[in-house]
This record gives structure tokens, sequence and C-alpha cells, in this order.
């Protein structure tokens, strides 16, 4: 089970509210995904926010707001402020974006908002990358959950660096570390998980499926397989056969 | 007077922001910002609008 600031959370995954086809659909998602986390966002409020906050509240889980869009430390500041009030929560998934074409986080403006928001008491999720040292200077600054990514927001690319990710988790073994971003199938949610992160999270996947409700369910399965596999402790693998089958006792029938 | 709500300009009677949030019809579930900056709930009714204000009432929207 993942401890992210000091709240247990059975399920391993955490879900995104965009993208999805109606409301309807949105809810369903969610009942089948068992997620215990739903992402949200703040825009100006153009006559739905009203209703879906009330969609969201129905879900019965945990809200982590975001500072999507952002593109400024005074940005990301201000609106990480508005979502504690509105969403009554000091959790923040901070987003301070750094490029257009790839959505790839500002890791230096990331790390200074993150010390800013510590000090105001706030317990930052950063969307960050996976580079061993932007993650060391987000935990000396307070943070105690890392979120990098798998591969740019919306790609669907799966695990773009995965040495790099087996690394974060062997230098930090006891920081709740999620992969956000470009799970794009089952298996890629599998592969983070069995590399011992504690959690995955993801919404166009889910959200842009043929059929939303199925790949949430497919989702929940594959990662809670991850999990249970790097629980299991998993073989080394090797690069000769090595036969399974006893040699000793084979008959000599040629 | 003339302010840009929410990216728009208007006119408006409202004399502060609490005044203006009532007279627009926006639900509870709102946040607020006065040029760029954060207005608490508890501040609304102690932020009086000026000619030209750039006003940003905010709601829960999906998000990822």
């Amino acid at each position: 089970m993942a401890l992210f600031y000091g709240v247990e959370v059975e399920s391993p995954l955490m879900l995104g509210t965009a993208r999805y086809p109606s409301p309807a659909v949105l809810a369903e998602a969610f009942r089948a995904s068992g997620a215990g986390i739903a992402t949200v966002s703040l825009r100006r409020e153009q006559g739905g926010g009203q209703d879906f906050w009330a969609l969201v509240q129905s879900l019965g889980v945990r809200i982590l707001p975001n500072t999507a869009g952002c593109h400024s430390l005074r940005e990301a500041v201000t609106t990480a402020h508005m979502a504690r009030e509105l969403f009554d929560t000091p959790w923040i998934k901070l987003e301070v974006i750094g490029e257009a074409d790839s959505l790839q986080p500002d890791v230096f403006a990331l790390v200074e908002a993150a010390r800013i928001l510590v000090e105001e008491g706030f317990e930052v999720f950063p969307y960050c990358t996976e580079d061993l040292v932007v993650c060391g200077r987000l935990l000396d600054v307070g943070c105690r959950v890392l979120m990098p990514w798998g591969a740019p927001i919306g790609s669907g690319l799966g695990l773009n660096n995965p040495y790099g990710l087996r690394s974060l988790r062997a230098h930090f073994p006891e920081v709740p570390l999620v992969v956000d971003a470009g799970i794009g199938l089952p298996s890629h949610a599998a592969r983070a998980m069995e590399m011992g992160y504690d959690a995955v999270l993801l919404n166009s996947a889910v959200a842009l499926a043929g059929d939303p409700v199925g790949m949430a369910r497919a989702m929940a399965l594959a990662a809670e397989a991850g999990r249970a596999a790097f629980r299991a402790d998993p073989m080394e693998p090797r690069d000769m056969a090595s036969p399974s089958t006893p040699v000793l006792g084979k008959a000599f029938l040629s | 007077m003339k302010i840009i709500l929410n990216g728009e300009a208007l006119e408006t009677s409202a004399a502060d922001l609490a005044e203006l949030l009532r007279e627009r019809g926006f639900g509870p579930k709102v946040a607020t910002a006065r040029q760029g900056e954060f207005v608490p709930a508890g501040l609304r009714a102690a932020t009086p609008l000026a000619e030209g204000d750039r006003i940003e009432v905010l709601a829960p929207m999906q998000g990822g």
C-alpha cells in the first residue's frame, strides 16, 4: 500500500478526470479502475464547474488538484494557492511546463516553486523528469513524493527511459514514486509497478480508449499484477538457456 | 466601470469582488484572483474593484 504524506492509498492507480466522452463514462471508468486518487484542475468558470465538482465528489476518491498549463513559477504558485482554497486540501500536483511541444517540466522553476509551497505548508507532488539530481533537489526542498514522467503527457509512449526510472527507484528506496504521464497501455503500467513504483498516474490512456471503462479495468489489473510481481521478487534474466525440466533421470532412448 | 472578467471586458456596478460574484451569478465553488494575485474568499468583500481590473474566477475542472 502506498503512503502519500501519511495517507495510505490502496489502489496503485491515480486517474485523471479529463477528456472522457461524457460525465457518466468518467464515473463508470473510475469505478472500474478502483483508483483512490483523482486529479483535477482549475479553469475559468464558464458554467460547468459546479456540476463537475458534484460529479467528482460523488466518486468518493481523494482529490489531487494540479497546476497544469502553468509556464512560470508565479503562475504555478498562485494556482496552487487557489487550488488549496477551492479543494480544501494541502495536496498539489505541481506542474511547471518548460517546453510547449513535449510539455517537459521546467525543473529549475519546479524546484523553486516546490520550495516556496512546502514552506507554506503544501504537500507537493512534483511532476518532474527522471533526472536523479533534480529529484534529489526536490527532496531537499521538502517534497515527500516524486512523480517522474514516463513519456510526454498524452503521448501514450510508455516508459521512455526505463534505466532512468530504475535508477531513481534504486536511489530513493524510501520515497513514494509515481510514474506520471506517458502511460498508454496496461503493459506500461505493469512495467512501472514491476520496477517497484508505488503508483501510476494516467488519464488519456483510459479517457481516449474506444471503451474507457474496459481500459480502466485493464489498467487496474495490470497495475495490480505489476505490484504483485515486484513483491514476489522476480528472477534475474540471463542470456543463455537454462533447462527448467530436470536433466537428471532423462531416459536414454536414442 | 469597465473591468476584465475571465478575459472578457464588461461593465459592472459592483463595488467589490464579493458583489461582482453575486452580480454575475457565480456558484459557491470558485476561487478568485485580482490583477494576477489570489484573493481568498474571506477577503473578497474587502477587495474593492477599480477601473480596468483583471479578475479571474476559477472553478473545479477536468484535469490530468
